[in-house]
């Protein structure tokens, strides 16, 4: 087990370094460079502004200085200083962290429980009417683009029926502290984890009971079924137990998604994450930013990968780690 | 009878009046809630002069002076000032007793050490603006003496807040400005102080209470919330958690919804200071745009007035040339920029135009843009020009337009009311050489129009600045180096109980100064 945690954590430096380097080169390959952004907002630039933009961001030196300087850096975990938002970048996003922890988090676990819940339930009515509306609602979600359903569901519970904030973290001005403020976090989280959470509610419910289905013809389900067990406990300990590999991998790639995978709720809802920081740091041209965003992100997809490697082991003994 | 005609006759007096003379007695007190979009990159307004800095940051710092809807000169940080017969000497005159926000005297020293040592490092528009600025004094601590080498028609109009803030020496000098840390908490003389800003979430600015005006500011503290996305925007304002969206925060399509909403005002003025105008930028370096025939022909090809109906709704007026009629100088005679399809057909046919291929770019700014860009591809479309439209991003588009790799390209730029400071660099073949996406980008090269351009800016006379102006004007709409399309104007949206808050020709980067909640 230590070897192979061991073994998994040194490749995946290896990884991340690659992907810093690549990452390094396809960004700046795309067209326009922060200087000119932040002239072109200004409205009225010279060639001395840009040059002293050029010159104050580093821009002015030759590429592979540039990255030499970023790896360099990235080495010591110090991922750069932001020009834009005049903030170190590791400051910048430990800062955004726990805004996207916390909805994404709420959105895959609610996925994952509901999803697992009507993908169970779905298939245990295989061709009633109960499995026909739970499929039926778990493909319109599957199909409905994430900021179209974010915005009905504001001009609904926000506009509409005043229940829920529209938009934000929390409610400003207010000064909320403590039981209250975490309160005040919790209603803001509903509009925005429960949108991002459908789209994966409903992958989660199609691989459910796709995977409960073709268990439950297996043998070893015929034999428990012949031995008279009651349906309820083999569907729990028998078909689920197994089932539920493929989910688990699913999720797992998922679960490293988490930090980066909620642009489009984030922008709509103004949730200050840090898909939202990536997204203007891209359409900015903030070099540090992006790739420190970009790293963190790499980072958590190798992290998840190999807690899912770990789990299966614990659902399914017959895997081991070791292999 | 008599009692009733009097009280008509007081009526339309008062509405005569305007709203200054009617308006009530301001109540102090109460928190605003505005939008600010995008997030600004940083608050120095001495160091960042894009829009949402100068919105927010125009509450914090202060220029010498401010500007009216005819862009006249008000007092600001200068109380009074006056003008030396041969207009080579400009004396201001400070308002006494004005602190910085650490508690600091402002003094004159700050005066010249802003426009003498700061600014030219940090600032563009003022290092342009002050060439021909001889040497700056301060007598005393209240005075301060501007001499010029030439006289320079515009120089009244170069000191508001935005192009000229007054920034506090005594935590600048002998640093290293960019990075100095008091950029992150900006220290001004304004009426509003910096408290907090949650990056990504809001900036809270609140009330200075020893500001120098009696009384002023009436408003206890402002939250300027972020909200990425323009739908999300016009749905804080809906559901109340914000009262002022300055103009251009939301799409065009969602102003209507809005202004039908109880107790929702709207103004567009505030922006005659910057005139926005767009207008297609031609490439008349190369390619089939070089024929003035052809540049003709796209621009009567264009129907300004759909696209000021259909996807402005209404807001604004078709433009009659480089000068917007807010600016000085404009000339109202000048002949209309015509939609005539046939006669474009009659020119692209005299031209031998091929069918090329023409590459337009939109502008990255959101919706309203895409669609003006389909709207012209197809009336272009209709005369016979082939158009490609090239979907860029902000960075995209940028290095496009400055590396002139494109034939027709949106964009909008300000005038800062004076046709010396926000018209000629667009024109003028000094600033013809690519680098830059907002210098001349078409490529435009005309002896004849430099010429008056500088003849212009060099003349004290306003009436002799009238006479070359009006000659370049008529000079520039006949040759059609670009194709003007309209005078935009971004409405401001507000709950009706926000008083004033627009004052100036700056709208509401300087509002707040005056603005009161009616409780």
């Amino acid at each position: 087990m230590f070897r192979f945690i061991a073994g998994r954590l040194f490749k995946s430096v290896i990884i991340l370094f690659a992907i810093l380097v690549l990452n390094f080169f396809l960004i700046h390959a795309a067209p326009g460079d922060p200087a000119a952004i932040m002239a072109g907002e200004a409205g009225a630039a010279d060639e001395k502004f840009l040059t002293d933009l050029r010159e104050q961001f580093g821009l002015d030196k030759p590429l592979m200085v540039q990255l030499g300087t970023y790896v360099w850096g990235a080495m010591h975990l110090d991922l750069g200083f932001s020009y834009r938002q005049q903030m170190p970048v590791s400051e910048l996003i430990w800062s955004r962290l726990p805004a996207t922890l916390l909805l994404t988090l709420s959105a895959f676990s609610l996925s994952i429980v509901l999803g697992v819940l009507a993908g169970v339930k779905a298939s245990a009515r295989q061709g009633t009417w109960v499995d026909t509306i739970i499929s039926t609602v778990a493909l319109l979600f599957y199909a409905t683009p994430l900021f179209w359903v974010a915005l009905m569901a504001s001009l609904l519970f926000s506009v509409g029926l005043g229940w829920l904030p529209g938009f934000g973290y929390e409610t400003i001005g207010a000064g909320y502290t403590g039981l209250r403020r975490a309160l005040d976090i919790g209603t803001h989280l509903i509009l925005p984890a429960s949108t991002l959470g459908l789209f994966f509610t409903a992958v989660y419910m199609r691989m459910t009971r796709a995977s409960m289905l073709e268990v439950s013809r297996l043998d070893f389900v015929k034999t428990a079924r012949a031995k008279g067990l009651a349906m309820k406990l083999i569907q729990r300990r028998h078909i689920l137990r197994n089932a539920l590999l493929p989910v688990i991998t699913l999720a797992g790639l998922q679960a490293g998604q988490v930090v980066g995978g909620a642009v489009l709720t984030e922008t709509v809802f103004a949730w200050p994450g840090i898909g939202r920081l990536m997204f203007e740091a891209i359409n900015q041209r903030d070099y540090n930013v992006i790739l420190g965003v970009f790293f963190v992100c790499a980072a958590m997809v190798l992290l998840f990968n190999l807690i899912t490697d770990i789990l299966y082991g614990l659902v399914d003994p017959r895997i081991s780690v070791i292999s | 009878m008599k009692y009733s005609i009097g009280k008509t006759v007081l009526l339309s007096l008062g509405l005569l009046c305007s709203g200054a003379s009617i308006a009530e007695t301001p109540q102090s007190g109460g928190t605003l809630n505005a939008v600010v979009q995008p997030e600004p990159p940083g608050l120095m307004l001495g160091i960042l002069q894009n829009g949402p800095t100068q919105n927010v940051a125009g509450q914090i710092y202060e220029g010498l002076l401010r500007y009216d809807e005819n862009l006249d000169a008000m007092p600001s940080l200068a109380k009074e000032w006056s003008i030396s017969d041969d207009g080579l000497t400009y004396t201001f005159h400070l308002e006494e007793g004005v602190k910085w926000h650490d508690g600091e005297p402002f003094t004159s020293a700050d005066v010249v050490f802003s426009i003498d040592v700061f600014l030219p490092e940090t600032n563009t528009r003022l290092r342009n603006n002050m060439q021909r600025l001889e040497s700056i004094t301060a007598p005393d601590d209240n005075t301060v003496v501007f001499k010029l080498s030439a006289p320079f028609g515009p120089f009244l109009g170069v000191f508001e807040a935005g192009s000229a803030p007054i920034i506090p020496k005594h935590i600048y000098e002998g640093t290293d400005f960019k990075n100095n840390p008091a950029n992150n908490t900006p220290i001004g003389t304004g009426p509003f102080k910096f408290d907090k800003w949650e990056k990504g979430s809001y900036i809270h600015l609140v009330k200075n209470e020893e500001y120098y005006l009696e009384g002023k500011p009436y408003l206890d503290d402002i939250y300027y919330h972020i909200i990425p996305d323009a739908a999300s925007r016009s749905i804080a304002y809906e559901t109340g958690k914000v009262d002022l969206l300055p103009g251009g925060s939301i799409e065009n399509f969602d102003v209507e919804r809005l202004l039908a909403m109880d107790n929702t005002c709207s103004s567009d003025k505030g922006w005659e200071f910057f005139g926005p105008l767009s207008w297609l930028w031609m490439n008349n370096a190369s390619g089939p745009l070089a024929d003035v025939r052809i540049r003709q022909a796209v621009s009567l090809a264009i129907d300004r007035e759909f696209a000021l109906n259909a996807l402005w709704n209404g807001v604004g007026k078709v433009a009659s040339g480089p000068v917007s009629s807010s600016t000085r100088f404009y000339d109202s005679n000048l002949p209309e920029l015509a939609y005539d399809p046939d006669k474009a057909r009659q020119l692209l046919k005299d031209a031998g135009y091929d069918g090329e291929t023409l590459r337009l770019l939109p502008l990255p700014y959101g919706e309203t843009w895409q669609r003006w860009a389909e709207a012209v591809k197809q009336n272009l479309s209709e005369v016979g020009i082939n158009v490609e439209l090239i979907a860029t991003d902000a960075g995209g588009w940028n290095q496009k337009l400055a590396e002139r790799d494109y034939d027709l390209a949106f964009t909008y730029l300000y005038q800062y009311g004076d046709p010396d400071l926000g018209v000629s660099r667009t024109y003028i073949s000094t600033n013809a050489e690519p680098g830059s996406p907002w210098n001349n980008v078409s490529g435009y090269i005309n002896e004849e129009v430099d010429a008056l351009f500088a003849e212009a800016s060099a003349a004290g006379d306003a009436e002799q600045r009238q006479e070359l102006y009006s000659k370049v004007q008529a000079k520039l709409v006949e040759e059609a180096p670009v194709a003007w399309l309209l005078e935009l104007s971004f409405p401001t949206i507000y709950r009706c109980s926000v008083q004033n808050p627009i004052n100036t020709a700056t709208g509401v980067n300087d509002g707040m100064r005056d603005a009161w909640i009616k409780q």
